[in-house]
């Protein structure tokens, strides 16, 4: 609805202004003459009448609003009500504007959070972890950018779509790794991040459903999330893929991601999403820890650092070297990252560290290893497992 | 149709360094960039090195004149198109031909006062 009438807008703000009017209009009418059999049209059909009005009575068509359309598209006295095709387009043109890769990331997110997920800014402030004021001025200071530099609304061009894509799965991808594992506070999981990013990931499939980063995404979202039930237990306690109860995963969740992960592995080269999908279905499909083909998971590590090399990536690997060739392989491995500077201050990279020389029953380094990821973990509920294998290796 | 000032960052020390094949070939690239968007080029200049730069800075009612730029950077302000464009995209598709082998290119928007 707002995609909508940002389009006959091209001005963010004053589109925001006309589904309010829309909405205040449903409260006064629909108890009178009933709820209308597609709401959703009739909001979208009241709030785009609403800025047509605005924009004719104070001919701001060419003279303040800003230009966020391009000429082919714009509005024009025939608008009518939106075919399917066009809401379609309409929101895609608003998740790229929003993830326009001329504003910062944290930008990006707070206005798809905003304006494509229609969260409050005091909503947004909360999820993530910002003041109200420091977040509605972030929002602001983007919108601004977004008229004064004249980003456009439309969808790019064939030849940028990909590209542009990419930074619109990037941030998806952000919201649910930020709510899946919160980076600090008493939580591990912020359902209301995940849920967002499920939704927008959901939207975008549906969009393109033949995008293979998009399908691997959202396969790689739903893998994930399917195990959500079973990472903590009842005191609130981390618990390790090790030793989740595998009968209480998502298993709706789990074929829903098996299949769209398997129809993104189709494209060649494999896309990043859809490799780490590929992972993560291995583990979503072994019944049980012992089952788990790390050989596979290890093949698939090696091709996504071919599509995406980063240490992360190299650290996980390392981590899946040390499941299927023991603790000694596995701390070769992560000791060879030892000079990456992105992992300096990275506290997976020590907990890892520390857990393959635990297994060695190298204790003296053990201790070091988990001290020194402690000092790099925010979150309490993973400080809180990290400081009791910190005590396991000192009581024995 | 707005304006957009594209700022041409570039690293001197290294300029200098890579002598005149280098300083041909961006002349070259300058060229083909001039034709290949004569219609949306303003207006457009080199500049010399920062070295014959001179800073005037307001200082309460006094005005001090120094020289050399006004920050010491390792990349310098070395030149700027004025171009035209439709929106930011078009802009930063034209910016991404502008010749610039050590450094990068600046895009704004240019203020309109209604």
């Amino acid at each position: 609805m707002l995609a909508a009438t940002v389009r006959v807008t091209r001005d963010l703000d004053l589109a925001e202004e006309c589904a309010q009017d829309a909405f205040a209009r449903a409260l006064i009418t629909w108890p009178r003459s009933g709820v209308p059999a597609n709401p959703g049209a009739w909001l979208t059909t009241v709030s785009r009448r609403r800025a047509l009005d605005l924009l004719r009575r104070e001919r701001v068509l060419r003279t303040k609003l800003p230009l966020l359309v391009d000429d082919a598209t714009a509005p024009g006295a025939d608008v009518t009500l939106d075919t399917d095709g066009e809401i379609s387009d309409d929101r895609l043109r608003l998740i790229c504007t929003c993830c326009h890769p001329a504003l910062s990331r944290d930008a990006q997110v707070a206005l798809t959070l905003r304006l494509v997920c229609g969260l409050t800014t005091t909503e947004v402030a909360r999820a993530y972890l910002v003041s109200e004021p420091t977040m509605a001025a972030r929002i602001t200071r983007a919108k601004k950018k977004i008229q004064a530099a004249r980003i456009p609304y439309r969808v790019p061009a064939a030849e940028e779509l990909p590209a542009r894509i990419e930074a619109v799965l990037d941030v998806v991808h952000l919201l649910f790794t930020t709510g899946h594992t919160a980076p600090a506070g008493a939580d591990l999981v912020r359902r209301d991040l995940v849920e967002r990013s499920v939704d927008l990931a959901r939207l975008l499939h549906a969009l393109l459903p033949d995008d293979a980063g998009v399908a691997g995404l959202l396969a790689l979202i739903l893998l994930t999330d399917a195990r959500r039930a079973t990472r903590i237990d009842a005191e609130g306690r981390l618990i390790l893929l090790e030793h989740q109860d595998r009968a209480l995963w998502d298993q709706e969740r789990i074929a829903e991601g098996v299949a769209l992960a398997r129809a993104a592995l189709q494209a060649r080269p494999p896309r990043r999403f859809a490799l780490q999908a590929a992972i993560a279905a291995v583990h979503a499909e072994a019944a049980r820890w012992e089952d788990t083909d790390w050989r596979e998971i290890v093949a698939l590590y090696d091709l996504l650092l071919q599509v995406w090399p980063s240490p992360v990536v190299a650290l996980n690997r390392a981590v899946a070297v040390g499941m299927a060739d023991g603790p000694a392989a596995g701390l070769a491995a992560v000791e060879a990252l030892s000079d990456e500077p992105q992992l300096a201050g990275y506290g997976y990279a020590a907990a890892a560290r520390a857990d393959f020389l635990r297994r060695l029953g190298q204790d003296d380094a053990a201790r070091t290893a988990y001290e020194e990821a402690l000092l790099l973990t925010e979150n309490e509920v993973e400080r809180a497992f990290l400081q009791s294998r910190l005590e396991e290796v000192n009581n024995r | 149709m707005a304006e957009y000032l594209i700022l041409i960052y570039g690293n001197e020390t290294a300029m200098e360094a890579a002598g005149q094949p280098l300083w041909d070939e961006l002349m070259a690239g300058h060229n083909a960039f001039g034709h290949k968007h004569e219609h949306a080029i303003r207006g457009g200049n080199a500049l010399q090195p920062k070295s014959t730069a001179t800073t005037v800075r307001h200082d309460g009612d006094r005005v001090s004149v120094t020289d050399g730029p006004f920050a010491e950077t390792k990349e310098t302000l070395g030149g700027y198109y004025l171009v035209e464009a439709k929106d930011l995209d078009e802009a930063i598709n034209i910016a991404k031909d502008v010749p610039a082998p050590n450094g990068c290119v600046e895009v704004r928007p240019v203020m309109v006062f209604d």
